[in-house]
C-alpha cells in the first residue's frame, strides 16, 4: 500500500487539482484497504488504485455539478499549489478526456488498454486524446510560463 | 514537454494522507495489521500488532521487509505503518534495555504459533527475569518430556521474541544454544538479565 501513496496522490492532484486530490486520495486508499483481500494475486495493482480514484473524481465531479454556485477554485490547503503550480494549471485547462488520458498514462505509467477500460472508450481513443493532450499542454504550458 | 518537473514525492503531503488513512482505517476496523520498528541495543526490531495484540517481533537478520511481506500472506494484506498501535510495548521494551523493566505486559495474539509450539510459547513467561531453563525442562513443562528437539524449534520459531522470553532457553550444558536474533543477541539479553 505504501509503495503507491505517491503515484495515486500525483494522479489525483492531476485530476482533480489540489483542492479535492486529498479527500480523493483518503477515499480511494480506504476503499482499497476494504476490498484488497479479495484482488487476485497477480492483479495490476497501479490500474486498479486507478480505477478506484477515478471513480473517487467521478463522484466529486458530480458533487460540483450539483452546487448551486460556482466556486473559483483556489488551493486552501497543503503546499500543494506551490507544487510547480503552471503545470497543474496548464492540466486543469485541458478538455476532460485528454486531462484523464495524460494524467493516467503519463503520471499513473498505464497502458492505453487500461485507460480504455477505465475511462470507457476504445484503445486508439484512449491513446489519441493522450496525445493531443499532452501537444495541447505544451501549448498551456509554454503560454503560462512565457505569461 | 514531460513531467519531470513533478516531484515524485511530495512527503509533507503523503505524510498528513497517512496518519488520517490510519485513523481512518482504524475507525472502519479496517487496520488488520499495524507496524513500526524500534531501534534496540540488539538492533533494530519490527513490531506489529492486530487488532487483538502483538502478532511479531522481528530481529533485523531475518528481514523486516521479507517477514511484512510473509505476514501481508499469513495475517492480511491490510497492512500499514502505524506507530500509535504499538506504542506500549516499544515503550516496554525501553524500559526492559534500560534494565528498568523485568517482565512485559501487553496483550499478545499467538496466531502463528500452533499446535506444541503454541503450548511452549505459552509456557515461555513462566521463567522469571534473570532466570534459565534447558529445553529438556521446558519440554516437561509443556507437557511432552521427550520433545527436547521440537522445543528447540519452537523457541527458534517464536513469533514475538524478546517480549516472550525464548531467550532464557539454554542447552543442558550451560552453553546459549542457537536464537531467532543469532547467538550475540541472546548473549546480549541474557547478560542484561544478569545484571
Amino acid at each position: 500500500m505504501d509503495r503507491y501513496g505517491a503515484m495515486v496522490l500525483r494522479v489525483c492532484r492531476a485530476v482533480l487539482g489540489p483542492t479535492d486530490a486529498e479527500d480523493a486520495w483518503s477515499e480511494t486508499f480506504l476503499a482499497a484497504l476494504k476490498a484488497y483481500p479479495g484482488l487476485p494475486e497477480d492483479a495490476n495493482v497501479e490500474a486498479w488504485l486507478v480505477t478506484i480514484a477515478h471513480r473517487k473524481a467521478l463522484d466529486v465531479w458530480r458533487a460540483d455539478r450539483r452546487r448551486p454556485v460556482a466556486v473559483a477554485e483556489v488551493p486552501d490547503r497543503g503546499r500543494a499549489d506551490e507544487w510547480h503550480g503552471d503545470l497543474w494549471a496548464a492540466l486543469a485547462r485541458l478538455p476532460h478526456k485528454q486531462r484523464l488520458a495524460v494524467a493516467y498514462h503519463h503520471l499513473a505509467g498505464l497502458p492505453y488498454a487500461e485507460i480504455a477500460a477505465i475511462t470507457g472508450g476504445t484503445t486508439d481513443a484512449a491513446r489519441r486524446a493522450a496525445a493531443d493532450g499532452m501537444k495541447r499542454l505544451r501549448t498551456l504550458y509554454t503560454e503560462e510560463e512565457t505569461a | 514537454m514531460n513531467f519531470d518537473a513533478l516531484p515524485l514525492e511530495d512527503p509533507a503531503a503523503q505524510a498528513r494522507l497517512h496518519a488520517r488513512l490510519v485513523a481512518d482505517a482504524e475507525r472502519e476496523g479496517l487496520l488488520d495489521l499495524a507496524y513500526r520498528t524500534v531501534d534496540t541495543p540488539v538492533g533494530s526490531l519490527l513490531l506489529a500488532a492486530t487488532p487483538v495484540g502483538l502478532v511479531r517481533v522481528v530481529y533485523e537478520n531475518v528481514g523486516h521487509d521479507a517477514e511484512l511481506t510473509r505476514l501481508t500472506e499469513t495475517v492480511s494484506p491490510r497492512v500499514l505503518h502505524a506507530p500509535a498501535r504499538l506504542d506500549t510495548v516499544a515503550w516496554q521494551l525501553d524500559e526492559y534495555f534500560a534494565g528498568r523493566r523485568t517482565a512485559f505486559d501487553v496483550p499478545l495474539d499467538l496466531r502463528l504459533a500452533r499446535g506444541f509450539r503454541l503450548a511452549v510459547v505459552e509456557h515461555l513467561p513462566a521463567i522469571q527475569y534473570g532466570r534459565t531453563e534447558t529445553y529438556a525442562q521446558v519440554a516437561a513443562a509443556a507437557g511432552s518430556p521427550k520433545a527436547v528437539r521440537a522445543v528447540g524449534t519452537a523457541c527458534a520459531t517464536n513469533p514475538v521474541p524478546v517480549v516472550v522470553p525464548c531467550h532464557r532457553v539454554v542447552r543442558s550444558d550451560g552453553s546459549f544454544g542457537g536464537y531467532a536474533g543469532g547467538r550475540d543477541a541472546k548473549r546480549t539479553l541474557l547478560t542484561l538479565e544478569a545484571a
